[in-house]
Protein backbone atom coordinates (compact mmCIF):
# COMPACT_ATOMS: atom_id res chain seq x y z
CA UNK A 1 0.00 0.00 0.00
CA UNK A 2 2.77 2.22 1.19
CA UNK A 3 4.48 1.78 -2.48
CA UNK A 4 1.65 2.70 -4.09
CA UNK A 5 0.91 5.94 -2.58
CA UNK A 6 4.43 6.57 -3.17
CA UNK A 7 4.22 6.55 -6.96
CA UNK A 8 1.46 8.48 -6.54
CA UNK A 9 3.42 11.24 -5.12
CA UNK A 10 5.32 10.20 -7.26
CA UNK A 11 3.35 10.98 -10.18
CA UNK A 12 1.84 14.21 -8.96
CA UNK A 13 5.20 16.29 -9.44
CA UNK A 14 5.51 15.28 -13.18
CA UNK A 15 3.99 16.76 -15.66
CA UNK A 16 0.61 15.31 -16.18
CA UNK A 17 1.64 14.11 -20.04
CA UNK A 18 4.19 12.51 -19.07
CA UNK A 19 3.09 8.85 -20.80
CA UNK A 20 4.16 6.62 -17.59
CA UNK A 21 2.12 8.85 -15.61
CA UNK A 22 -0.98 8.21 -17.55
CA UNK A 23 -0.52 4.34 -17.36
CA UNK A 24 -0.07 4.44 -13.96
CA UNK A 25 -3.29 6.46 -13.73
CA UNK A 26 -5.11 4.48 -15.84
CA UNK A 27 -3.75 1.11 -13.50
CA UNK A 28 -5.00 3.20 -10.46
CA UNK A 29 -8.49 3.19 -11.77
CA UNK A 30 -8.98 0.01 -12.83
CA UNK A 31 -7.64 -1.57 -9.57
CA UNK A 32 -10.01 -0.21 -7.60
CA UNK A 33 -13.67 -0.51 -9.11
CA UNK A 34 -13.17 -2.51 -12.29
CA UNK A 35 -15.99 -5.75 -12.62
CA UNK A 36 -13.15 -8.28 -12.77
CA UNK A 37 -11.57 -6.74 -9.59
CA UNK A 38 -15.34 -6.71 -7.99
CA UNK A 39 -15.49 -9.98 -8.79
CA UNK A 40 -12.28 -10.56 -7.16
CA UNK A 41 -12.69 -9.37 -4.09
CA UNK A 42 -16.19 -11.14 -3.61
CA UNK A 43 -14.10 -14.55 -4.63
CA UNK A 44 -11.70 -13.50 -1.71
CA UNK A 45 -14.56 -13.41 0.38
CA UNK A 46 -16.12 -16.70 -0.65
CA UNK A 47 -12.39 -18.62 -0.29
CA UNK A 48 -11.31 -16.75 3.49
CA UNK A 49 -14.72 -18.34 4.49
CA UNK A 50 -13.93 -21.67 3.49
CA UNK A 51 -10.75 -22.18 4.15
CA UNK A 52 -11.32 -20.66 7.69
CA UNK A 53 -13.70 -23.20 8.13
CA UNK A 54 -11.80 -26.12 6.64
CA UNK A 55 -9.02 -24.77 9.54
CA UNK A 56 -11.86 -24.94 12.78
CA UNK A 57 -12.71 -28.19 11.36
CA UNK A 58 -9.35 -29.76 11.16
CA UNK A 59 -8.51 -27.98 14.53
CA UNK A 60 -11.94 -29.99 15.86
CA UNK A 61 -10.76 -33.08 14.10
CA UNK A 62 -7.35 -33.20 15.95
CA UNK A 63 -9.08 -32.66 19.47
CA UNK A 64 -11.47 -35.67 18.84
CA UNK A 65 -9.00 -37.89 18.05
CA UNK A 66 -6.33 -36.95 21.30
CA UNK A 67 -9.08 -37.34 23.14
CA UNK A 68 -10.68 -40.27 21.85
CA UNK A 69 -6.94 -41.59 21.95
CA UNK A 70 -7.11 -40.96 26.04
CA UNK A 71 -10.36 -43.17 25.88
CA UNK A 72 -8.39 -46.09 24.40
CA UNK A 73 -6.04 -45.58 26.58
CA UNK A 74 -7.84 -45.69 29.53
CA UNK A 75 -10.14 -48.72 28.60
CA UNK A 76 -6.70 -50.79 28.15
CA UNK A 77 -6.23 -50.63 31.79
CA UNK A 78 -9.48 -51.94 32.80
CA UNK A 79 -7.65 -55.85 32.17
CA UNK A 80 -5.61 -54.93 35.10
CA UNK A 81 -7.65 -53.46 36.98
CA UNK A 82 -10.40 -54.59 39.66
CA UNK A 83 -12.56 -51.57 39.57
CA UNK A 84 -14.29 -52.05 35.73
CA UNK A 85 -17.09 -50.48 36.61
CA UNK A 86 -15.48 -47.12 37.27
CA UNK A 87 -13.26 -46.99 34.24
CA UNK A 88 -16.14 -47.97 32.27
CA UNK A 89 -17.62 -44.82 33.29
CA UNK A 90 -15.18 -42.58 33.03
CA UNK A 91 -14.52 -43.19 29.91
CA UNK A 92 -18.71 -42.64 29.27
CA UNK A 93 -17.53 -39.39 30.25
CA UNK A 94 -14.73 -38.84 28.34
CA UNK A 95 -16.93 -39.75 25.17
CA UNK A 96 -19.42 -37.47 26.17
CA UNK A 97 -16.69 -34.54 26.10
CA UNK A 98 -15.89 -36.19 22.79
CA UNK A 99 -19.62 -35.66 21.21
CA UNK A 100 -19.89 -32.28 22.45
CA UNK A 101 -16.57 -31.63 19.81
CA UNK A 102 -18.94 -33.69 17.65
CA UNK A 103 -21.81 -31.60 18.16
CA UNK A 104 -19.27 -28.39 17.22
CA UNK A 105 -18.64 -29.77 13.90
CA UNK A 106 -22.21 -30.53 13.06
CA UNK A 107 -22.89 -27.07 13.92
CA UNK A 108 -19.83 -25.64 11.42
CA UNK A 109 -21.41 -28.48 8.87
CA UNK A 110 -24.91 -27.19 9.08
CA UNK A 111 -26.58 -26.18 6.20
CA UNK A 112 -23.48 -27.59 4.26
CA UNK A 113 -22.16 -30.12 1.99
CA UNK A 114 -20.49 -32.90 4.57
CA UNK A 115 -18.76 -34.32 1.95
CA UNK A 116 -17.07 -30.81 0.91
CA UNK A 117 -15.09 -30.64 4.30
CA UNK A 118 -14.77 -34.41 4.98
CA UNK A 119 -11.04 -34.86 4.12
CA UNK A 120 -10.79 -32.32 7.84
CA UNK A 121 -13.07 -34.24 9.77
CA UNK A 122 -12.21 -37.71 8.28
CA UNK A 123 -9.20 -38.66 10.63
CA UNK A 124 -11.05 -37.84 13.94
CA UNK A 125 -14.44 -39.65 12.98
CA UNK A 126 -12.36 -42.69 12.94
CA UNK A 127 -11.02 -42.58 15.61
CA UNK A 128 -14.19 -41.53 17.27
CA UNK A 129 -15.70 -44.29 16.04
CA UNK A 130 -12.34 -46.99 17.51
CA UNK A 131 -13.12 -45.61 20.84
CA UNK A 132 -16.57 -46.08 21.00
CA UNK A 133 -16.56 -49.09 19.49
CA UNK A 134 -14.23 -50.71 21.51
CA UNK A 135 -16.04 -49.53 25.04
CA UNK A 136 -18.95 -51.05 23.13
CA UNK A 137 -17.19 -54.16 22.76
CA UNK A 138 -15.94 -54.21 26.46
CA UNK A 139 -19.26 -53.73 27.86
CA UNK A 140 -21.56 -55.65 25.39
CA UNK A 141 -18.47 -58.20 23.88
CA UNK A 142 -20.13 -57.82 20.16
CA UNK A 143 -19.63 -54.74 17.33
CA UNK A 144 -21.41 -51.57 17.48
CA UNK A 145 -23.34 -50.89 14.39
CA UNK A 146 -23.03 -47.94 12.00
CA UNK A 147 -26.35 -47.25 13.24
CA UNK A 148 -26.12 -47.10 16.97
CA UNK A 149 -22.89 -44.73 16.44
CA UNK A 150 -24.94 -42.20 14.63
CA UNK A 151 -27.81 -42.40 16.72
CA UNK A 152 -25.03 -41.00 19.54
CA UNK A 153 -24.11 -38.20 17.40
CA UNK A 154 -27.76 -36.31 17.19
CA UNK A 155 -27.86 -33.73 19.21
CA UNK A 156 -30.30 -31.05 20.29
CA UNK A 157 -30.35 -27.85 21.97
CA UNK A 158 -32.60 -28.36 24.72
CA UNK A 159 -33.44 -25.24 26.31
CA UNK A 160 -33.86 -23.29 23.00
CA UNK A 161 -36.39 -25.72 21.44
CA UNK A 162 -38.53 -25.45 24.25
CA UNK A 163 -38.27 -21.54 23.45
CA UNK A 164 -39.20 -21.89 19.89
CA UNK A 165 -42.14 -24.52 20.24
CA UNK A 166 -45.25 -22.24 20.50
CA UNK A 167 -44.21 -20.70 17.22
CA UNK A 168 -42.66 -24.28 15.50
CA UNK A 169 -42.66 -24.55 11.98
CA UNK A 170 -41.09 -27.05 10.33
CA UNK A 171 -37.97 -24.83 9.66
CA UNK A 172 -37.62 -23.65 13.18
CA UNK A 173 -37.13 -26.91 14.85
CA UNK A 174 -34.55 -28.06 12.41
CA UNK A 175 -32.28 -25.28 13.48
CA UNK A 176 -31.88 -26.45 16.83
CA UNK A 177 -31.24 -30.29 15.99
CA UNK A 178 -27.59 -31.39 14.55
CA UNK A 179 -26.91 -34.87 13.15
CA UNK A 180 -23.63 -35.76 11.74
CA UNK A 181 -23.52 -38.92 10.33
CA UNK A 182 -20.24 -41.31 10.22
CA UNK A 183 -20.01 -42.67 6.73
CA UNK A 184 -19.34 -46.30 5.88
CA UNK A 185 -15.73 -45.53 4.71
CA UNK A 186 -15.36 -43.81 8.48
CA UNK A 187 -16.59 -47.07 10.06
CA UNK A 188 -14.88 -49.39 8.70
CA UNK A 189 -11.54 -47.80 8.53
CA UNK A 190 -12.46 -47.30 12.45
CA UNK A 191 -13.31 -50.63 12.84
CA UNK A 192 -9.95 -52.13 11.48
CA UNK A 193 -8.35 -50.06 13.89
CA UNK A 194 -10.04 -51.41 16.76
CA UNK A 195 -9.17 -55.24 15.55
CA UNK A 196 -5.06 -53.75 16.59
CA UNK A 197 -6.57 -52.89 19.99
CA UNK A 198 -8.12 -56.03 20.69
CA UNK A 199 -5.30 -57.73 19.81
CA UNK A 200 -2.93 -55.34 22.13
CA UNK A 201 -6.11 -56.49 25.30
CA UNK A 202 -5.60 -59.93 24.09
CA UNK A 203 -1.15 -59.90 24.86
CA UNK A 204 -2.51 -57.75 27.84
CA UNK A 205 -5.41 -60.01 29.70
CA UNK A 206 -3.02 -62.94 29.04
CA UNK A 207 -0.06 -61.52 30.71
CA UNK A 208 -2.43 -61.28 33.51
CA UNK A 209 -3.58 -64.64 33.65
CA UNK A 210 -6.96 -64.32 32.40
CA UNK A 211 -6.97 -67.06 30.02
CA UNK A 212 -10.73 -66.82 28.53
CA UNK A 213 -10.49 -63.34 27.07
CA UNK A 214 -7.98 -64.36 24.30
CA UNK A 215 -9.99 -66.83 22.75
CA UNK A 216 -13.17 -64.86 23.16
CA UNK A 217 -11.17 -61.97 20.91
CA UNK A 218 -10.03 -64.15 18.93
CA UNK A 219 -13.19 -65.48 17.83
CA UNK A 220 -14.59 -61.99 17.72
CA UNK A 221 -11.70 -60.65 15.60
CA UNK A 222 -12.31 -63.92 13.13
CA UNK A 223 -15.31 -62.94 12.65
CA UNK A 224 -14.59 -59.10 11.38
CA UNK A 225 -11.43 -60.11 9.48
CA UNK A 226 -14.45 -62.71 7.42
CA UNK A 227 -16.53 -59.09 7.21
CA UNK A 228 -13.46 -57.39 5.69
CA UNK A 229 -12.40 -60.23 3.21
CA UNK A 230 -16.26 -60.00 2.15
CA UNK A 231 -16.03 -56.75 1.40
CA UNK A 232 -12.71 -56.90 -0.15
CA UNK A 233 -11.93 -54.83 -2.68
CA UNK A 234 -15.77 -53.24 -3.45
CA UNK A 235 -14.34 -50.49 -0.77
CA UNK A 236 -12.07 -47.76 -1.17
CA UNK A 237 -8.39 -48.07 -1.32
CA UNK A 238 -7.90 -47.17 2.19
CA UNK A 239 -9.74 -50.03 3.19
CA UNK A 240 -7.96 -52.86 1.60
CA UNK A 241 -4.72 -51.52 3.02
CA UNK A 242 -5.84 -52.14 6.39
CA UNK A 243 -6.51 -55.91 5.76
CA UNK A 244 -3.24 -55.78 5.49
CA UNK A 245 -2.28 -55.03 9.28
CA UNK A 246 -5.70 -56.79 10.39
CA UNK A 247 -4.63 -60.00 8.96
CA UNK A 248 -1.32 -59.62 11.36
CA UNK A 249 -3.25 -58.75 14.21
CA UNK A 250 -5.58 -61.84 13.73
CA UNK A 251 -2.37 -63.71 12.91
CA UNK A 252 -0.53 -62.33 16.85
CA UNK A 253 -4.01 -63.33 18.55
CA UNK A 254 -4.29 -66.78 16.87
CA UNK A 255 -1.12 -67.65 17.72
CA UNK A 256 -1.48 -66.74 21.27
CA UNK A 257 -4.38 -68.95 21.89
CA UNK A 258 -2.26 -71.58 20.41
CA UNK A 259 0.27 -71.09 22.29
CA UNK A 260 -1.83 -70.91 25.60
CA UNK A 261 -3.69 -74.19 24.25
CA UNK A 262 -0.66 -76.18 23.68
CA UNK A 263 1.68 -75.37 26.61
CA UNK A 264 -1.52 -73.78 29.09
CA UNK A 265 -1.64 -77.25 30.19
CA UNK A 266 1.63 -77.79 31.19
CA UNK A 267 3.02 -74.82 32.72
CA UNK A 268 2.10 -73.61 35.95
CA UNK A 269 -0.10 -70.26 35.48
CA UNK A 270 1.75 -68.13 37.24
CA UNK A 271 4.39 -68.49 34.79
CA UNK A 272 2.57 -68.18 31.38
CA UNK A 273 2.99 -64.38 31.36
CA UNK A 274 6.60 -65.49 30.77
CA UNK A 275 6.16 -67.66 28.68
CA UNK A 276 3.89 -65.96 25.96
CA UNK A 277 5.84 -62.21 26.13
CA UNK A 278 9.08 -64.21 24.86
CA UNK A 279 6.92 -65.42 22.09
CA UNK A 280 5.67 -62.54 21.16
CA UNK A 281 9.09 -61.05 20.88
CA UNK A 282 9.78 -63.69 18.41
CA UNK A 283 6.79 -62.37 16.56
CA UNK A 284 7.49 -58.68 16.76
CA UNK A 285 11.06 -59.61 15.06
CA UNK A 286 9.55 -61.73 12.51
CA UNK A 287 7.73 -58.62 11.45
CA UNK A 288 10.31 -56.06 11.59
CA UNK A 289 12.69 -58.37 9.26
CA UNK A 290 9.68 -58.54 6.52
CA UNK B 1 -27.33 -57.63 14.44
CA UNK B 2 -24.24 -60.10 14.14
CA UNK B 3 -20.80 -59.43 12.19
CA UNK B 4 -21.44 -61.22 9.45
CA UNK B 5 -24.97 -59.11 8.80
CA UNK B 6 -23.27 -55.92 9.44
CA UNK B 7 -20.85 -56.17 6.58
CA UNK B 8 -23.49 -57.80 4.29
CA UNK B 9 -25.28 -54.47 5.12
CA UNK B 10 -21.59 -52.36 4.74
CA UNK B 11 -21.14 -54.31 1.45
CA UNK B 12 -24.44 -53.41 0.06
CA UNK B 13 -23.86 -49.34 0.50
CA UNK B 14 -20.03 -49.52 -1.03
CA UNK B 15 -22.12 -51.55 -4.24
CA UNK B 16 -24.54 -48.67 -4.51
CA UNK B 17 -21.92 -46.34 -4.17
CA UNK B 18 -19.35 -47.94 -6.67
CA UNK B 19 -22.81 -48.01 -9.15
CA UNK B 20 -23.24 -44.60 -8.83
CA UNK B 21 -19.49 -43.95 -9.88
CA UNK B 22 -19.69 -46.10 -12.53
CA UNK B 23 -22.48 -44.39 -14.09
CA UNK B 24 -21.23 -40.51 -13.47
CA UNK B 25 -17.91 -41.98 -15.09
CA UNK B 26 -19.89 -42.61 -18.40
CA UNK B 27 -21.80 -39.36 -18.66
CA UNK B 28 -18.30 -37.62 -17.83
CA UNK B 29 -16.79 -39.38 -20.35
CA UNK B 30 -19.26 -38.37 -23.42
CA UNK B 31 -18.58 -34.75 -21.45
CA UNK B 32 -15.15 -35.16 -22.12
CA UNK B 33 -15.59 -35.95 -25.74
CA UNK B 34 -18.23 -33.01 -26.40
CA UNK B 35 -15.03 -30.59 -24.28
CA UNK B 36 -12.73 -31.76 -26.96
CA UNK B 37 -15.24 -31.29 -29.89
CA UNK B 38 -15.59 -27.54 -28.64
CA UNK B 39 -11.70 -27.34 -28.55
CA UNK B 40 -11.33 -28.32 -31.70
CA UNK B 41 -13.53 -25.45 -32.99
CA UNK B 42 -12.14 -22.68 -31.57
CA UNK B 43 -8.39 -23.98 -31.84
CA UNK B 44 -8.83 -22.70 -35.74
CA UNK B 45 -8.35 -19.14 -34.36
CA UNK B 46 -4.76 -19.67 -33.95
CA UNK B 47 -4.29 -20.48 -37.45
CA UNK B 48 -3.73 -17.44 -39.40
CA UNK B 49 -7.16 -17.59 -41.56
CA UNK B 50 -8.86 -18.35 -38.37
CA UNK B 51 -8.87 -14.65 -37.00
CA UNK B 52 -11.59 -13.38 -39.95
CA UNK B 53 -14.12 -15.58 -38.89
CA UNK B 54 -13.90 -15.78 -35.03
CA UNK B 55 -17.54 -14.87 -34.52
CA UNK B 56 -18.37 -17.91 -36.67
CA UNK B 57 -16.58 -20.01 -34.88
CA UNK B 58 -17.89 -18.77 -31.27
CA UNK B 59 -21.15 -19.20 -32.76
CA UNK B 60 -20.53 -23.22 -33.58
CA UNK B 61 -19.05 -23.63 -30.26
CA UNK B 62 -22.20 -22.15 -28.68
CA UNK B 63 -24.28 -24.86 -30.47
CA UNK B 64 -22.06 -27.67 -29.41
CA UNK B 65 -22.79 -26.41 -25.56
CA UNK B 66 -26.29 -27.25 -26.31
CA UNK B 67 -24.99 -30.88 -26.05
CA UNK B 68 -23.07 -30.08 -22.64
CA UNK B 69 -26.33 -28.89 -21.00
CA UNK B 70 -28.37 -31.94 -22.51
CA UNK B 71 -24.98 -33.88 -20.81
CA UNK B 72 -24.80 -31.94 -17.36
CA UNK B 73 -28.46 -32.11 -17.13
CA UNK B 74 -28.08 -36.33 -17.13
CA UNK B 75 -24.97 -36.25 -14.57
CA UNK B 76 -27.54 -34.18 -12.33
CA UNK B 77 -29.70 -37.16 -11.78
CA UNK B 78 -26.84 -39.61 -11.66
CA UNK B 79 -26.66 -38.94 -7.46
CA UNK B 80 -28.33 -37.65 -4.68
CA UNK B 81 -28.38 -33.91 -5.05
CA UNK B 82 -27.10 -32.97 -1.70
CA UNK B 83 -23.84 -35.49 -2.51
CA UNK B 84 -21.99 -33.35 -4.87
CA UNK B 85 -18.99 -33.18 -3.39
CA UNK B 86 -18.98 -36.75 -2.52
CA UNK B 87 -18.51 -37.49 -6.28
CA UNK B 88 -17.08 -34.01 -6.95
CA UNK B 89 -13.57 -35.40 -8.28
CA UNK B 90 -15.42 -37.71 -11.13
CA UNK B 91 -16.06 -34.25 -12.93
CA UNK B 92 -13.50 -31.62 -11.55
CA UNK B 93 -11.05 -31.92 -14.44
CA UNK B 94 -14.15 -31.74 -17.16
CA UNK B 95 -16.23 -28.80 -15.71
CA UNK B 96 -13.14 -26.68 -15.51
CA UNK B 97 -12.05 -27.70 -18.95
CA UNK B 98 -15.59 -26.32 -19.57
CA UNK B 99 -15.30 -23.14 -17.47
CA UNK B 100 -12.35 -22.26 -19.48
CA UNK B 101 -14.21 -23.26 -22.93
CA UNK B 102 -17.19 -20.63 -22.31
CA UNK B 103 -14.53 -18.62 -20.58
CA UNK B 104 -12.86 -18.65 -24.27
CA UNK B 105 -15.76 -17.86 -26.70
CA UNK B 106 -16.94 -14.86 -24.38
CA UNK B 107 -13.72 -13.52 -24.48
CA UNK B 108 -13.36 -13.74 -28.07
CA UNK B 109 -16.73 -12.51 -28.79
CA UNK B 110 -16.72 -9.37 -26.00
CA UNK B 111 -13.12 -9.25 -24.89
CA UNK B 112 -14.66 -9.40 -21.33
CA UNK B 113 -13.84 -11.88 -18.60
CA UNK B 114 -17.03 -14.28 -18.01
CA UNK B 115 -18.89 -13.82 -14.99
CA UNK B 116 -19.46 -16.90 -12.74
CA UNK B 117 -22.73 -16.86 -13.29
CA UNK B 118 -23.09 -16.67 -16.82
CA UNK B 119 -20.72 -19.75 -16.83
CA UNK B 120 -23.54 -21.10 -15.34
CA UNK B 121 -25.75 -20.14 -17.63
CA UNK B 122 -23.68 -21.31 -20.49
CA UNK B 123 -23.82 -25.08 -18.81
CA UNK B 124 -27.22 -24.95 -17.80
CA UNK B 125 -26.20 -25.61 -14.12
CA UNK B 126 -26.55 -23.52 -10.73
CA UNK B 127 -24.33 -20.52 -9.26
CA UNK B 128 -25.25 -21.20 -5.61
CA UNK B 129 -24.85 -24.36 -3.97
CA UNK B 130 -28.30 -24.61 -2.36
CA UNK B 131 -30.03 -24.83 -5.74
CA UNK B 132 -28.19 -28.18 -6.68
CA UNK B 133 -25.66 -28.54 -9.30
CA UNK B 134 -23.18 -25.68 -9.14
CA UNK B 135 -20.16 -24.91 -10.16
CA UNK B 136 -17.28 -24.55 -7.52
CA UNK B 137 -15.56 -21.44 -7.02
CA UNK B 138 -11.74 -23.19 -7.28
CA UNK B 139 -12.70 -24.80 -10.08
CA UNK B 140 -14.29 -21.56 -11.96
CA UNK B 141 -11.10 -19.71 -11.13
CA UNK B 142 -8.88 -23.02 -12.65
CA UNK B 143 -10.90 -22.49 -15.66
CA UNK B 144 -9.81 -18.80 -15.68
CA UNK B 145 -6.75 -19.94 -15.31
CA UNK B 146 -6.43 -22.23 -18.18
CA UNK B 147 -8.06 -18.92 -20.33
CA UNK B 148 -5.03 -17.11 -19.44
CA UNK B 149 -2.51 -18.98 -20.80
CA UNK B 150 -4.17 -19.90 -24.08
CA UNK B 151 -4.45 -16.12 -24.30
CA UNK B 152 -0.84 -15.97 -23.85
CA UNK B 153 -0.47 -18.02 -27.03
CA UNK B 154 -3.13 -16.40 -28.79
CA UNK B 155 -1.28 -13.43 -28.45
CA UNK B 156 1.78 -14.98 -29.77
CA UNK B 157 -0.23 -16.15 -33.32
CA UNK B 158 -1.94 -12.70 -33.56
CA UNK B 159 1.39 -11.40 -34.10
CA UNK B 160 2.14 -14.20 -36.84
CA UNK B 161 -0.84 -13.90 -38.36
CA UNK B 162 -0.53 -9.64 -38.14
CA UNK B 163 -3.00 -8.67 -36.59
CA UNK B 164 -0.70 -6.59 -34.15
CA UNK B 165 -3.52 -4.81 -32.13
CA UNK B 166 -5.27 -8.06 -30.53
CA UNK B 167 -1.78 -8.37 -27.74
CA UNK B 168 -2.48 -5.00 -26.87
CA UNK B 169 -5.66 -5.77 -25.53
CA UNK B 170 -4.77 -9.23 -24.44
CA UNK B 171 -2.23 -7.67 -22.25
CA UNK B 172 -4.70 -5.31 -20.84
CA UNK B 173 -6.79 -7.99 -19.69
CA UNK B 174 -4.39 -10.93 -18.55
CA UNK B 175 -2.87 -7.66 -16.35
CA UNK B 176 -6.19 -7.08 -14.71
CA UNK B 177 -6.87 -10.93 -14.49
CA UNK B 178 -3.59 -11.03 -12.58
CA UNK B 179 -4.38 -7.78 -10.52
CA UNK B 180 -7.23 -9.96 -9.61
CA UNK B 181 -5.79 -13.30 -8.37
CA UNK B 182 -2.99 -11.00 -6.48
CA UNK B 183 -6.42 -10.01 -4.21
CA UNK B 184 -7.16 -13.86 -3.28
CA UNK B 185 -5.24 -15.76 -0.45
CA UNK B 186 -4.78 -19.13 -1.79
CA UNK B 187 -3.97 -21.98 -0.14
CA UNK B 188 -1.07 -24.67 -0.95
CA UNK B 189 -3.49 -26.52 -2.93
CA UNK B 190 -3.62 -27.61 -7.05
CA UNK B 191 -5.45 -23.96 -7.25
CA UNK B 192 -2.09 -22.31 -6.32
CA UNK B 193 -0.10 -24.49 -8.42
CA UNK B 194 -1.78 -23.42 -11.38
CA UNK B 195 -2.12 -19.58 -10.50
CA UNK B 196 1.83 -19.94 -9.78
CA UNK B 197 2.03 -20.25 -13.58
CA UNK B 198 0.13 -17.04 -14.37
CA UNK B 199 3.45 -15.21 -14.28
CA UNK B 200 4.83 -17.18 -17.05
CA UNK B 201 1.60 -15.91 -19.41
CA UNK B 202 1.53 -12.52 -18.13
CA UNK B 203 5.48 -12.53 -18.91
CA UNK B 204 5.12 -14.07 -22.34
CA UNK B 205 2.64 -11.22 -23.43
CA UNK B 206 4.53 -8.37 -22.31
CA UNK B 207 7.40 -9.77 -24.21
CA UNK B 208 5.25 -9.66 -27.21
CA UNK B 209 3.61 -6.03 -26.51
CA UNK B 210 7.54 -5.17 -26.27
CA UNK B 211 8.64 -6.62 -29.25
CA UNK B 212 5.70 -4.96 -30.95
CA UNK B 213 6.85 -1.81 -29.06
CA UNK B 214 10.31 -1.90 -29.90
CA UNK B 215 9.31 -2.01 -33.54
CA UNK B 216 6.67 0.61 -33.63
CA UNK B 217 4.76 -1.78 -34.83
CA UNK B 218 1.68 -1.21 -32.78
CA UNK B 219 1.98 2.29 -34.04
CA UNK B 220 -1.20 2.33 -36.32
CA UNK B 221 -3.01 -0.36 -34.10
CA UNK B 222 -3.05 1.50 -30.93
CA UNK B 223 -3.87 4.86 -32.48
CA UNK B 224 -3.79 7.76 -30.24
CA UNK B 225 -3.27 6.24 -27.33
CA UNK B 226 0.31 6.76 -26.94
Amino acid sequence: MSGKEGTGGFRKRKHDNFPHGHRREEKDKLNSSSAVIMAFKSFQVELDTRHDKYERLVKLSRDITIESKRTIFLLHRITSAPNGEEILMESEAKLDTVRQKIKQVAQELMGEDMYQYHRAISPGLQEYVEAVSFQYFIKTRSLVSIEEINRQLVFTEEDKEEETKPSSDCNNKQDHTWNLKVTAVDYLLGVADLTGELMRMCINSVGNGDIDTPFELSQFLRHIYDGFSYIGNTGPYEVSKKLYTLKQSLAKVENACYTLKVRGSEIPKHMLADVFSTKTEIIDQEDGLS
Amino acid sequence: MSVSQMFITLQGALTADQDIREEIRKVVQMLEQTAREILTVLQGVHQGSGFQDIPKKCQKAREHFGTVRTQLASLKIKFPADQYYRFHEHWRFVLQRLVFLAAFVVYLETETLVTREAVTEILGIEADREKGFHLDIEDYLSGVLTLASELSRLAVNSVTAGDYSRPLRISAFINELDSGFRLLNLKNDSLRKRYDGLKYDVKKIEEVVYDLSIRGLNKDAAGGEK
